[in-house]
């Protein structure tokens, strides 16, 4: 199997958007082949992630659509779509590609266009991936976030306001991404005084509705330096679903897929979690960062609180954690966010993070769809 | 919060979860279970009283759902064999541990409002209210 490279890294600016969804996927694959100095007519595949986009906004087809306006032709190309792990899944379905020996240079583009809806209709396109059971509660992810971050608090007997310092820790991270949706600071007085949206979440635990794309080009190790001295590599990745109907998880407080993911990169890379330098994980929802961050191993189930109240998970911690602001910040275009996480540990891994560079050699990325029902966990090193 | 569709009517339709060849029991039903195989029976959970594991009341609503949206995890005792569901409440005047029961109301949200195709699935189901 062949050692995979990244060659070439780009993200849009993410937020509110005037561009629809194939000018946004154009423009971050336009940059990233800029960034690797190639033409769109070497590229052997082009994957696409994203969610919705015949549902958002009438568009199917977009992978040969994107192909078209790149002149990937004759590429392979498809969509992939794995709910709010798409770009996880995309960087994947890359990897996969170019480690099987199928591509010798593959694109992988992640985008959604979502701001032209309403936070209802927006919410409601997503609640589809609900089993029925759920769905006819009307059941959404945010209130999936309300139910686990009550049963976290009252089991572990953590504080609400260790919640509300993932969003403050966050935000402060967004300010130094000049491509982030929010680059402004929020103290914890405005994260706990917010509006209710599930409670006990209010509406600072909760990540924007935001348009955006990114894009990644990747070869074999083997070849990479012929492209270009400054280059990353996969060292481990893993994917795992968990149950669809999220109530039947024997512990509401684990998230079985990131446990699963993070165990099959890791020993992919020959690696443990002692050896993450830096992360880029799946705050959708604040909660969502204690049991990321517990159920890869960096602290103990329940006390992945205590590391966040501690400062354990700061820009200048042990442990930096959503260096780019995650989620929370940046925004979260569905398809793109799994793809920009892995820009952040690209830019992080190769020293031009700007401000917002931290020590690193060795970084993961964790992108969870659904409420944990499918999870990606990608680790990436610095070039040898 | 009220709930005026709530109804204790004698027509109401079972709360079906399905027993498996293991034991284990699952709401809603699968084609196979934990261990591979096909349910042996269905179990009617609209019979049994059940824990409260967590809620939450959401404000933030899609179409077609009341808003505020009161909804719960809880978990059955069927002779031993522990069985999760979810469900809307009946009231947001509740805590972890407390009883509940099941109560049938003929629509939860409204078909047709939002994005799922009203044909492609029910939309009738089990409230949750706690037991006094």
């Amino acid at each position: 199997m062949e050692r995979v490279a990244i060659i070439g890294a780009s993200m849009t600016q993410f937020g509110q958007r005037e561009a629809w969804i194939r000018e946004l996927l154009a423009e971050a694959g336009e940059a990233c082949l800029d960034d690797a100095g190639i033409e769109g007519s070497a590229v052997d595949h082009l994957y696409v992630s994203n969610m919705a986009s015949g549902e958002f906004e009438g568009q199917t087809g977009i992978a040969n659509a994107v192909a078209h306006d790149l002149n990937a032709i004759p590429a392979y190309t498809a969509r992939i779509d794995q709910t709010s792990s798409s770009g996880g899944a995309g960087v994947y379905g890359a990897w996969q590609s170019v480690a099987s020996g199928a591509s010798d240079l593959t694109l992988l583009i992640g985008g959604e266009k979502m701001t032209h809806r309403s936070t209802a209709e927006a919410t409601d396109v997503i609640a589809s991936l609900t089993h029925p059971a759920e769905y006819k509660h009307g059941v959404t992810l945010p209130s999936f976030a309300g139910l686990t971050a009550r049963r976290y608090l009252h089991v572990h007997d953590a504080p609400r306001e260790s919640l509300a310092k993932v969003a403050v820790k966050n935000h402060k991270n967004g300010v130094d991404n000049p491509h982030a949706q929010f680059q402004k600071e929020v103290d914890l007085e405005t994260v706990m005084e917010s509006p209710i949206i599930a409670d006990p979440l209010r509406l600072y635990d909760f990540c924007p509705i935001t348009d955006g794309s990114a894009a990644l080009l990747l070869c074999p190790e083997s070849v990479a330096a012929e492209y270009t001295d400054d280059y990353v590599t996969i060292a481990g990745i893993g994917g795992a679903t968990d149950t669809h109907v999220v109530h039947e998880r024997a512990d509401p407080t684990v998230m079985g897929g990131v446990v699963d993911s993070g165990q099959a990169a890791y020993e992919m890379a020959g690696l443990g979690p002692e050896d993450i330098d830096m992360a880029e994980l799946h705050d959708m929802f604040t909660i969502l960062e204690f049991l990321q961050s517990e159920g890869l191993g960096f602290f103990e189930q329940g006390e992945g609180w205590k590391a966040v109240e501690e400062g354990i998970t700061d820009r200048d911690g042990e442990l930096p954690i959503n260096t780019s602001g995650g989620l929370k910040s940046k925004g979260h275009p569905l398809g793109a966010s799994g793809v920009a996480q892995v820009y952040e540990v690209y830019k992080q891994l190769l020293g031009e993070a700007g401000p917002r560079q931290v020590e690193a050699e060795t970084g993961l990325a964790c992108n969870v769809g659904g409420f944990g029902n499918c999870v990606i966990t990608t680790i990436m090193e610095a070039a040898q | 919060m009220s709930d005026t569709e709530t109804s204790d009517t004698d027509e109401q339709p079972p709360m079906e979860a399905a027993r498996y060849p293991d034991g284990s029991i699952l709401y809603p039903t699968h084609p196979v279970g934990p261990d591979g195989n096909e349910p042996v029976e269905t179990v009617d959970l609209s019979e049994y009283p059940a824990t409260l594991i967590t809620w939450t009341t959401s404000t933030a609503t899609p179409p077609g759902v009341r808003e505020p949206n009161s909804l719960a995890i809880v978990e059955f005792d069927v002779d031993g064999e522990p069985v999760r569901a979810i469900g809307q409440l009946t009231t947001d005047d509740i805590e972890i541990g407390d009883t509940v029961e099941p109560v049938y109301a003929e629509e939860l949200r409204e078909p047709g409002a939002g994005i799922r195709e009203p044909e492609s699935q029910a939309w009738d189901g089990y409230r949750f209210r706690p037991v006094e």
